[in-house]
């Protein structure tokens, strides 16, 4: 089915069960223990074995040689498998570093060796007995803020419109700062983890945590330069992914590895170590954002150039992805560099681009806002735009933003705050409050399902995966509503590659998209009743199929009804900018001793087309509202410059908010829907959630303190010099 | 995690003389911290013997009007204790601001005082650590390390680590005495102040304990009375280590005692430091960060632990 025109009227506008709270129906099995993860999945074939990893101890450079006699020989033990022993592996799309095989080291923990032995004990105490001799690379530089310095200004902008330097020269009010923002890790709480079984070199059948089971099945054939026809995946619940599950990483690679060569199944985790130097991260990024606006407070130039790292041929953090769009100005330069590093591959993490890029782009509009004396929110709201200001014959589907301004600050008592910056203590704390906007991209992937309609009673299958976003929930809403049934009567399957391929997670996209394709195979399985029944335009409800005279009940239909269909998006988007909006609004308390930081209420309000379930939208934008203050005072993956490597890694080094960070926080959902999108009309919301969210604290602890930083996270030795003494 | 022997032992003497026979052994006690290093082989003891069933797990008064907190005695029991938070409420704000609560349900009295520090590179195998491995080198040290959450006094050029633990820092300001038996059976009485030694050349010497020697308990001298506040800081509101913490028992006449966690190898505190109390912050802080030598990445311990203090005064 192809989605090539608005949505229309259609029967999602009149809903019964899309759109309502309904709790998620796996939740049950996580409350339980029950839900199978990958690790645990211990019944799904006999006979299994334990892997363990050994990674690079150095940057970069050339693997000399492995001993691996001892290891070989310890307790247990059934294979060694190094990276010596076998071929550089194939690299799929998207991804850039190579996950085994050859002499050659990229980045820090990079896997170069596979014990496998009966037990997990025996595995890693093994796999300390491997020594391996390296040639170190020629030193190199990790300097992200000196490499910025030397691209700065070279090159093509990625975006180029009007005369900026012009409207620099003739700006009323300008802003010209630097900002910079942390690596950071997805820091799940489930790490990378698999069972293969590639016992006979034949078919492999993997049991894993993905976020992508198609592109993981095409990575796995290409990296083993095997035909993907051959793989089986399976990934039907995942402890986490926020983008760092979207790739094949070392856990199934090693497991498929030490299967092979153990003659038997094989099940690896990754080492939580290993999260931060072996699998994908997001870059540190360095912005410098020039704003320049008029005395009416209209912006007239947008200057922003940003550099990140990666290795070769990555597409590192692109913190201006939000820039071309965001704000209305008729001049506009915008650029980003990728700088080559010997670290770890940098790739996608939650709102990959955005989420950086608004940490720097929504302070500067704060300082902006500051110089022209204008209010944050009414600034904002004046460079409205509701045509992409890149490309101005481009209209937006839809954008409420300023809407989500005004209904934020009222809900938040904007207008009630203290306006001079350290102007306000309570005892021992000095109290600020700040907002940011928000602004997320909202794209669709074709998405595939299948339905089977027997006894009234209906099974869903489709690849699409649930990363804890609600999938199940959302998709067996979608079902029930086109076919007539209750949620009940719908059993849900995903994540598994005998299904047909959807969306799956990541981008914001799944939502949207993957409804879609449920849609799509549902419409298909109405059309083949209907002609069975041979009846035209029959209504589903209630579980019957109703047209004029004809009332027959679905659990009447004889034996099982198959359809499936995938919904194809088409080029009239094209026609439009999609996207998403919000607006964020934190009260923070800074120690006017120590300088400690902590966020003390919460306001976010979404603009993301229909909510198809209040509940695992909210859950999704309050999970992003607490990566948000993670990203704004804690999350730095420490980069060691000297050595390549981060430095912190363990969930004590790497500090994400915990239960006492998070204060109360409401959620808005503006009530609108997006005919553009989808036929639901929905667009992503799990994405928006953290957009800006740090922009906001960062602006309220200037707003507490009088004290600006632009250097994330914003922790308390970058102010306490600059606070008033006690 | 190497393979190791296991035995329960269950009289304190024993176990010492035991410890002392095998050369590798290691006691286990709540095994918060032993554990997670045996896994990397951070710690890889051939042998462990198990303390749990010593007994050693009460408070009782001692003849002095003091307390004695046996060595078993749980971090969430001690921190609950009612004499404790009557009469010692520092000792019970330093033990809640550490760890989680699942952590201090096991985490032992003896054991959080030999806790290792948290340095990141001593958590990696793969990194030089003098403390780790002598003699390979300290890599909080080279140019570009991390070293934001290291140690900025009574560290050496072979180590900048810290001791991790809240609970040892109030103990130092209520000048608790750690009692052992040594592997001749003897009771030894060692004030905390010398139980932990400083790095110099030696940083995998951590404490003036003897092989096999055991801490049986910790006596707290009688109360002290006055205004007792522990301020922990740290980035995040909950289960992180102190970036520096400010241990305060402050008297009506402005006297009083200050000790610092999060900045040296040991529980920092001098009384030269605690003389200059009535003088302000500043002034304690001149005396006991006197002769610091932090990283360009910590120097700002300095200012913090001071303005730190100076909020906990002016609370007052």
């Amino acid at each position: 089915m192809e989605f090539n025109q608005p949505a229309g009227n259609n029967l999602f506008d009149n809903a019964r069960v899309v759109g309502k709270p309904l709790n998620r129906i796996d939740g049950p099995l996580k409350v339980t223990g029950t839900a199978p993860y990958a690790y645990e999945r211990h019944d799904v074939v006999a006979n299994q074995l334990y892997g363990y990893p050994v990674g690079s101890a150095i940057s970069h450079g050339r693997i000399v040689s492995m001993e691996t006699e001892a290891a070989k020989a310890s307790p247990g033990v059934r294979a060694v498998v190094t990276t010596l022993d076998i071929e550089p592996l194939g690299i799929w799309n998207y991804n850039v570093a190579r996950l085994f095989g050859g002499d050659k080291v990229e980045h820090y923990h990079q896997a170069i060796a596979v014990v496998v032995a009966d037990t997990f004990e025996q595995a890693r105490a093994a796999a300390a007995l491997i020594e391996t001799e390296y040639e170190e690379g020629e030193p190199a530089d990790f300097d992200l803020d000196a490499a910025f310095e030397r691209v700065e200004g070279s090159g093509e902008p990625g975006t180029l419109v009007g005369d900026v330097e012009g409207a620099f020269r003739s700006a009323a009010a300008v802003v010209d700062q630097k900002y910079r923002t942390p690596s950071q890790t997805h820091a799940m709480m489930e790490p990378h983890a698999a069972i293969v079984d590639w016992s006979d070199g034949g078919e492999m059948t993997v049991w894993t945590s993905n976020q992508m089971i198609e592109w993981n099945r095409q990575s796995l054939a290409t990296n083993f330069d095997i035909d993907p026809d051959t793989i089986r995946v399976e990934s039907p619940y995942i402890g986490g992914g926020f983008g760092g599950k979207l790739w094949l990483r070392a856990d199934e690679v090693l497991a498929a590895i030490g299967s092979r060569a153990a003659k038997a199944p094989v099940k690896l985790a990754l080492p939580r170590p290993f999260m931060m130097n072996n699998t994908t991260h997001r870059s540190a990024t360095v912005q410098r954002i020039r704003l320049a606006a008029g005395a009416d407070g209209k912006l007239t130039g947008i200057w922003h150039e940003a550099a990140s790292h990666s290795l070769p041929g990555g597409r590192g953090e692109n913190a201006t992805a939000q820039t071309p769009f965001f704000y209305a100005a008729p001049n506009r330069r915008v650029q980003h560099h990728i700088i080559e590093m010997s670290l770890p591959e940098a790739s996608d993490m939650r709102a990959p681009g955005e989420a950086s890029g608004l940490m720097a782009l929504e302070v500067a509009m704060d300082e902006m806002a500051e110089a022209l004396e204008m209010d944050p929110v009414e600034f904002r709201i004046l460079n409205d735009t509701q045509v992409n200001p890149s490309d101005p014959d481009q209209p937006f589907s839809e954008r409420h933003f300023v809407e989500c301004l005004k209904r934020g600050a009222e809900a938040f008592g904007w207008n009630d705050r203290n306006r001079t910056p350290a102007g306000k203590r309570e005892g021992q704390w000095l109290i600020g409050h700040g907002m940011a906007g928000a602004y997320r991209g909202a794209p669709t992937l074709n998405s595939g399902a299948r339905v089977r309609l027997s006894g009234g009673k209906l099974i869903v299958e489709t690849d699409m995966t649930d990363i804890g976003t609600g999938s199940y929930t959302i998709l067996a809403q979608t079902a029930a509503e086109v076919m007539g049934l209750t949620v009940e009567d719908v059993d849900m399957r995903l994540g598994n590659s005998a299904y047909p391929v959807s969306s799956g997670s990541g981008g914001q996209f799944g939502a949207a998209s993957s409804t879609a394709g449920v849609y799509a195979a549902c419409l298909a399985l109405r059309e083949k009743i209907a002609e069975r029944l041979k009846v035209e335009d029959p209504e589903f409800r209630d579980g019957r199929v109703i047209a004029g005279d004809s009332d027959t009940a679905l659990a009447d239909l004889d034996g099982e009804i198959v359809a499936e269909d995938t919904m194809k998006f088409g080029d009239f988007k094209k026609g439009y900018k999609l996207a998403t909006f919000g607006a964020h609004f934190v009260e923070v308390a800074v120690h006017r001793g120590s300088g400690e930081i902590r966020v003390r209420r919460m306001v976010a309000v979404a603009d993301s087309g229909r909510i198809l379930n209040p509940i695992t939208a909210r859950s999704q934008v309050i999970g992003g509202m607490t990566m948000g203050v993670g990203a704004a005072l804690s999350e730095e993956m420490a980069l060691d410059t000297g050595r390549g490597m981060f430095a912190n890694h363990d969930l004590a080094g790497y500090e994400v908010a915990v239960h006492a960070d998070i204060p109360e926080q409401e959620v808005i959902f503006l009530d609108t829907v997006d005919e553009i999108s989808s036929p639901l009309k929905a667009k992503g919301v799990g994405e928006l959630g953290l957009c800006g969210v740090a922009a906001a604290v960062a602006n309220a602890v200037y707003n507490a303190t009088g004290v600006r930083v632009r250097d994330y996270p914003v922790t308390l030795d970058k102010i306490i010099d600059r606070m008033p003494a006690v | 995690m190497k393979a190791f022997s296991y035995e329960k032992m269950t009289d304190p003497a024993k176990a010492a003389a035991r410890a002392a026979e095998v050369e590798g052994a290691k006691f286990l006690a709540g095994g918060t911290n032993l554990l997670d290093l045996m896994k990397l082989e951070i710690e890889a003891p051939v042998h462990i013997i198990d303390v749990n069933g010593l007994g050693l797990d009460e408070i009782t008064e001692t003849e002095d009007g003091g307390l004695r907190i046996g060595t078993l005695v749980s971090n969430t029991a001690l921190s609950a204790d009612a004499r404790i938070r009557r009469e010692y409420p520092l000792l019970t704000r330093a033990i809640a601001a550490g760890a989680s609560g699942q952590l201090r349900n096991k985490a032992t009295t003896g054991g959080n005082l030999l806790q290792r520090t948290r340095c990141p590179y001593f958590y990696d195998p793969d990194q030089p650590c003098n403390k780790r491995k002598p003699g390979s080198g300290c890599a909080a040290l080279s140019k570009g390390a991390f070293s934001r959450q290291l140690g900025i006094i009574g560290t050496s050029d072979a180590c900048i680590a810290t001791h991790p633990s809240d609970m040892a820092v109030a103990m130092r300001a209520l000048d608790a005495t750690v009692e052992t038996v040594t592997p001749t059976g003897m009771t030894r009485r060692i004030a905390l102040e010398d139980l932990h030694v400083l790095p110099g050349d030696t940083p995998d010497k951590e404490t003036s304990l003897l092989p096999g020697e055991l801490i049986t308990a910790v006596t707290l001298p009688a109360p002290v009375g006055g205004a007792q506040k522990y301020h922990k800081v740290r980035d995040r509101a909950s289960y992180a280590f102190a970036l520096v913490s400010v241990a305060l028992i402050r008297q009506p006449d402005g006297s009083g005692r200050v000790a610092l966690g999060g900045v040296a190898p040991k529980p920092w505190r001098s009384l030269e430091a605690d003389a200059e109390l009535p003088n302000g912050a500043r002034a304690v802080m001149t005396k006991l960060l006197n002769g610091a030598r932090p990283t360009e990445e910590n120097a700002f311990k300095i200012t913090l632990a001071e303005r730190t203090l100076a909020a906990m005064l002016a609370e007052e």
